[in-house]
């Protein structure tokens, strides 16, 4: 039997829950001939700015707008207050983590996390063994996915250690529904978000390499505009008003990076990146890289320039790895984890391998290094083909697939095509790390726009709506 | 500022001109192509348009004959000719789009904007007096963009940098429409009002937008040695070789004020701009009207090349 379904609004036909009860009032009384409306107004919104997420080499119009469903997800302030909590214990425990598999590997000699798991995955960086880095943090700018499966029931489901994307749509999304519901706003004490991109550029700033005597000069370094997230590389460094490079415009001098400017050179300090690891430095990553800046990871390792994030964070967010993180809280801080992992099958051990071939149809298995909800199979909406194919790529590389219990993700209400009704959703909060750690009230809440399905992801046609965290 | 920011920024400026001006040439074309005495002359209009704009190679590899079809499509839609109507917005909003963070919101609106029209245009479309709809279209989302430009823009680099693009763009194009009808633009006094020279004389007036202001800058009808004084030397006159030369020199200037630093560039274009300011147009007959030019539009080239070498684009 299929579990129950946790409605955030309240089950149909029951008294709404105590946050949604303006809005389902608002929602009863409002035409949908309006709703469709203020609809077309946000997307043309979106058109006009070029809020695009682009998905290029598929067909079809390259600069997608990511469906925004103007119904905004609502916590209570004490609801909030919980995740928020556990959202910095986890990514203090992340930081840690990262810091010291970089230098002592304590929690290796322990014997918590297999040394096998960490020293041999793809996303270490021996480059990065024995580099200090100012105040501990690896994961400057972290999101951590969450889906929620009861009132009080929050899971998290995936750590993004690397860089995360998404933040612009946080930002957006309210700006968007301010705009369009102005009376909402006047009867709910929303908490603020817009002051995210300030934090990010003290966070940044507080990074700062030791030698850096100056105001620190930061940039926003993309791959370009065909990335996909060029939308938010973009907003981001203008919101924050500092210079969006791409890899030419920086070059390298004596263990020193440099920004070419109409003025000459420039020496820049912090680097909050969204290039992969991999394309970062010809000289010390891939060769072919035509994104990168040669000779910058050795101006890194000699403590001259900052990166966000850290090369080598992704060894905390990989699948494996992620089974520990709840053992890395106590280890490292010597808390109680507050917030809980899904339980997650390792395919690499035999027994977690067993149980998962036979309840294929059940679970959810992902592979360890994939995302944007490509490679993944979701036993229960499966076809019987579906499932053979992966029990054959289980038996062929078990150690490539975790799996979880497919979850019985909260739902929404969501304004589609049928009129308003209940959508699945998940939750990405971004965490801000630097001398402190701090987190904006929300983040990204993602809907899956079709009846039943339970993937959000944008590559996916997943939505987006604003969240809303209630003032206490 | 980042140097490709720079660049790009000019550069936005450039193709947005040259779209509209290659808007105003197919404009004038269109209408010289209908008046009988110039369609029984020798001159084929349409050919003369592609030498204007600098293009008879790659569009005689392309098409067998200049008609208003194939030159219409070569120039407002042909994806291969990077300076089409269609490749210049398209690049011009590539640009803004990898420096987005330079420009105003209202800079950036109208170049998106004018980007998420452009597929609604085709050859189709623009049969008939569709053509004179999606010219008009052109002309104004670049008027629109330069408006946005000077309205919103903060005055510092950024902004100079946007205006050096538009008058290099603005020079070259100007001197150009003048070069391909030097052969009707003789000193003598020719007979006014009369024949097809008028309508030549008019249309390229009409092509830069210049013919009522010619009227009340002068007073006396259209005469070829006039012309060309108010396109080449007459400061007021916006899209005058003097004006644009102007524009550039003080573009320059608020640039080395701003930056404390004077480069090989800002000579060029005091030069340029003198010669200009205190030229006579007998002068420029004497050189030889062509002449006179091919040598303008060298230096302009020249001094496009200094100003990136200068910024490090």
């Amino acid at each position: 039997m299929a579990p129950a379904i946790f409605d955030e609004m309240g089950a149909e036909g029951a008294e709404p829950r105590p946050a949604y009860r303006v809005l389902k009032d608002w929602l009863d009384q409002i035409p949908l001939d309006v709703l469709t409306l203020r609809r077309e107004e946000a997307e043309t919104f979106f058109r006009r700015i070029g809020i695009t997420f682009a998905v290029y080499g598929e067909g079809g119009d390259p600069e997608r707008i990511i469906p925004y469903d103007i119904i905004p997800r609502i916590l209570e302030a004490a609801e909030w207050e919980q995740i928020s909590a556990g959202l910095v214990q986890r990514v203090n425990a992340l930081n840690a983590f990262i810091a010291d598999v970089y230098g002592a590997q304590e929690i290796l000699k322990a014997g918590i996390v297999p040394s096998e798991h960490v020293l041999l995955n793809e996303t270490y960086r021996h480059q990065m063994q024995g580099v200090q880095l100012p105040h501990n943090v690896y994961t400057h700018i972290a999101g951590i996915d969450m889906v929620r499966v009861g009132p009080e029931e929050f899971y998290v489901l995936e750590d993004n250690c690397r860089t995360p994307s998404g933040v612009s749509y946080m930002l957006e999304n309210r700006e968007i529904s301010m705009r369009l519901f102005p009376d909402l706003f006047e009867r709910y004490h929303v908490a603020p978000v817009d002051h995210y991109c300030d934090d990010l550029h003290h966070t940044l700033a507080s990074v700062a390499p030791r030698n850096c005597e100056s105001e620190p000069t930061v940039v926003v370094m993309t791959p370009g505009i065909y990335n996909s997230a060029y939308y938010e590389h973009a907003f981001l460094a203008d919101q924050m008003g500092v210079e969006l490079v791409e890899g030419p415009d920086l070059y390298v001098k004596d263990d020193i990076v440099y920004m070419r400017t109409t003025q000459g050179p420039k020496r820049v300090d912090v680097i909050y990146r969204r290039v992969d690891d991999d394309f970062l430095d010809p000289l010390a990553f891939r060769a072919d890289s035509a994104l990168g800046v040669p000779g910058i990871m050795q101006a890194y390792r000699a403590g001259n320039v900052n990166l966000a994030n850290a090369v080598g964070a992704g060894i905390a967010d990989d699948k494996a790895i992620y089974t520990y993180v709840p053992k890395m809280v106590e280890f490292y801080l010597g808390e109680k984890p507050i917030l809980k992992n899904v339980p997650t099958w390792r395919c690499s051990e035999k027994d977690d391998l067993a149980y998962v071939k036979e309840h294929l149809a059940e679970l959810v298995v992902k592979e360890v290094h994939g995302s944007g909800g490509y490679g993944m199979l979701v036993g229960p909406k499966a076809t019987k083909e579906e499932i053979a194919k992966f029990a054959h790529a289980l038996e062929k590389a078990p150690e490539k697939y975790i799996a979880q219990p497919t979850l019985a993700l909260s739902t929404c209400p969501t304004f589609v095509n049928e009129g308003v009704a209940p959508r699945h959703v998940d939750l990405r909060p971004f965490i801000l790390s630097g001398r402190e750690t701090r987190v904006v009230p929300g983040g990204l809440t993602r809907v899956a726009m079709r009846e039943g399905s339970l993937v959000v992801n944008s590559s996916q046609g997943g939505g987006t709506k604003d969240t809303w965290v209630l003032k206490s | 500022m980042l140097s490709r920011t720079a660049d790009n920024l000019y550069w936005i400026s450039r193709y947005m001109e040259r779209a509209e001006n290659l808007a105003r040439i197919l404009r004038v074309t269109d209408r010289l192509s209908l008046m009988p005495a110039i369609a029984e002359s020798d001159g084929n209009e349409w050919h003369s348009t592609i030498v204007v704009a600098g293009l008879e190679d790659m569009f005689y590899e392309r098409y067998d004959e200049a008609t208003p079809e194939s030159v219409i499509s070569f120039l407002a839609f042909d994806q291969e000719n990077p300076s089409s109507i269609r490749n210049c917005i398209e690049t011009a909003r590539r640009n803004g789009r990898a420096v987005r963070t330079a420009l105003t919101t209202e800079q950036w609106e109208t170049l998106n904007t004018t980007w998420l029209e452009l597929p609604g245009w085709n050859e189709n479309r623009v049969r008939g007096s569709g053509l004179n709809r999606f010219l008009d279209w052109v002309k104004d989302r670049s008027l629109l963009f330069h408006g946005a430009t000077v309205a919103t823009m903060l005055r510092r680099d950024s902004y100079f940098f946007s205006r050096l693009g538009t008058f290099i763009e603005r020079a070259d194009n100007t001197a150009r429409i003048v070069d391909v009808k030097y052969h009707i633009l003789l000193p003598d006094e020719a007979e006014v009002g009369g024949g097809i020279d008028y309508y030549q004389w008019a249309s390229i007036l009409r092509a830069v937008s210049g013919y009522r202001s010619y009227n009340s800058v002068y007073r006396q009808g259209l005469k070829p040695g006039l012309i060309v004084e108010f396109l080449t030397l007459r400061e007021e006159m916006p899209r005058s070789l003097a004006s644009c030369a102007l524009g550039i020199k003080e573009s320059l200037d608020h640039l080395a004020e701003q930056y404390g630093q004077r480069h090989e560039c800002h000579r060029m274009a005091g030069q340029i701009h003198s010669r200009l300011r205190f030229g006579q147009v007998d002068d420029i007959f004497r050189q030889g009207l062509h002449q006179f030019l091919s040598e303008h539009i060298e230096n302009n080239n020249r001094l496009a090349y200094e100003i990136s070498r200068a910024y490090l684009f």
